[in-house]
């Protein structure tokens, strides 16, 4: 059961609360470059949902079986060289960028065959997104969380395959979501008289700041879905420690995901 | 004037590749202003809005920007007759991501606090577009000083508008400036500036206004 709370709140939380875009300031290039219209917005949106999933099943499985100390592959294949207690101490989280990015490109450049192959009226529709999504930072920066949230000192806390793959998803639907809406108030003001300098990206940003507050007023709504869906026993524990005000709740919520590096 | 007709001539040069390059001063200036990577070219925008909510952190992130950007636009440079075409972005990307992980390490070591409030701003410099853009455009056409020339002079453009959307941020946000009290204590402070929505207000404000005084200047050239 707590497991079914746990990854229930981490979806709100990529999908609503900590918005990529909104939040996090990630992938912004797409936002305010591919919201002309609602259809190519979306078309968008659905090619950065499928390949940050892929993505972030690579760097799961990466960082757990690879890049962390003590991670199974590369003990094994250091203990063939080494003594066993130096083996298990390796730590190569140092690549791990460079990593992440050959595995983002490389996965890009696979889904694009596999897609042009067998999905012709697939990569009909997200043909010319494809090759540009390898430099969405959305991609990069859901891998370094997840790469965060599993490089931790406790294993017990460490995340799982689900967890990883939900925060994925769900970063990617937030990511929709955002710029669907933004598409919907873009098409809208193409008909409005916008003073000459502030037509464009000008515009569009101010907008994006008036969607930034209205996206703030779901700040806090984890905390209570978390009181409400635990144990009454358990509640009185989670109410301690989550009783700051909204704003603090923010600044806890960027601590934390800084936190790993 | 001539820098000003020369930058809108460029952007179609870039496409064309036509035969006359420019000099390294001339990449030096264009980067500054008339080229600006984030008022102009729009590029980069994510540590823009992301880093700017204080000066120091929005400097510390130019100064990473400005070492990246000259050691991968020098060692494209270096490189540039053994690249092959459909390889290049991989060798680009590569080349940046290991820059961006010496300075993520430097960082860690000797300004610990930085690191961590810069988080995960300074690893996502590897998928920053000004820097392949650079790459792409200068450093995989032109000689050395002509691409460090480049990059430093971008790398300025880049700090000056950090500085510009972080000061008016840092200032009516929390009433200070570098960490100093420039504003009184009565002041009430703007708390939203400090939040993500103060970002897009004042970087969307800034823009408008570059681009009203960009206007009124071509009006005056006769160019526009």
């Amino acid at each position: 059961m707590n497991y079914i709370i746990d990854i229930f709140l981490i979806a709100i939380s990529a999908a609503l609360i900590n918005n990529f875009v909104l939040y996090y300031f990630v992938g912004i290039c797409p936002f305010i470059g591919v919201s002309r219209n609602v259809d190519m917005a979306f078309g968008m949106g659905c090619a950065v949902t499928f390949v940050i999933t892929i993505a972030a099943l690579i760097s799961w499985t990466i960082t757990t079986f690879v890049l962390i100390p003590g991670a199974p592959v590369t003990s094994f294949l250091a203990g063939l060289v080494l003594p066993a207690e130096q083996a298990s101490g390796i730590d190569l989280t140092i690549l791990s960028y460079i990593v992440y990015i050959f595995a983002i490109s490389s996965s890009v450049q696979f889904v694009e065959m596999y897609v042009r192959k067998f999905f012709p009226p697939l990569y009909k529709s997200f043909g010319v997104f494809l090759p540009l999504i390898t430099t969405n930072c959305a991609i990069l920066f859901a891998c370094l969380t997840i790469m965060s949230n599993v490089a931790v000192d406790n294993p017990e806390e460490a995340w799982d395959l689900g967890r990883a793959l939900i925060l994925a998803i769900f970063g990617g639907v937030g990511f929709t979501i955002a710029i669907v809406i933004m598409a919907g108030i873009r098409e809208e003001l193409d008909l409005c008289d916008i003073p000459k300098p502030l037509q464009g990206a000008a515009i569009t940003l101010i907008t994006a700041g008036i969607l930034a507050m209205a996206f703030m007023g779901f700040t806090g709504v984890d905390t209570g879905l978390k009181n409400a869906l635990n144990p009454p026993d358990e509640q009185q524990i989670v109410q301690q420690t989550n009783s700051d005000d909204s704003i603090k709740l923010a600044e806890q919520g960027k601590n934390r995901t800084a936190g790993g590096f | 004037m001539i820098l000003r007709g020369r930058w809108a001539a460029n952007r179609i040069q870039q496409g064309n590749k036509m035969a006359e390059e420019p000099t390294p001063f001339e990449r030096f200036v264009q980067g500054i202003v008339p080229e600006n990577p984030v008022y102009r070219q729009l590029l980069g925008l994510c540590p823009v809005l992301a880093v700017t909510g204080d000066m120091k952190s929005a400097m510390t992130m130019a100064g990473a920007v400005l070492f990246v950007l000259f050691c991968a636009n020098v060692i494209v440079s270096l490189i540039r007759n053994i690249l092959k075409p459909h390889l290049r972005i991989v060798v680009f990307t590569l080349t940046i991501a290991t820059f961006v992980t010496i300075v993520d390490r430097f960082l860690a070591a000797y300004m610990y606090n930085m690191s961590k409030a810069l988080g995960p701003y300074i690893p996502l410099i590897i998928v920053n577009c000004i820097i392949i853009c650079r790459c792409e455009v200068c450093g995989s056409k032109q000689n050395v000083f002509a691409a460090g020339a480049d990059a430093i002079g971008q790398s300025l453009g880049f700090a000056l508008a950090l500085a510009s959307i972080a000061a008016v941020r840092e200032i009516l946000g929390t009433g200070m400036f570098f960490g100093v009290r420039v504003l009184t204590e009565n002041w009430p402070d703007w708390v939203i500036m400090a939040l993500p929505p103060g970002a897009f207000f004042t970087f969307g404000l800034l823009l408008g206004a570059f681009n009203w005084v960009d206007s009124i200047r071509s009006k005056k050239d006769g160019t526009g």
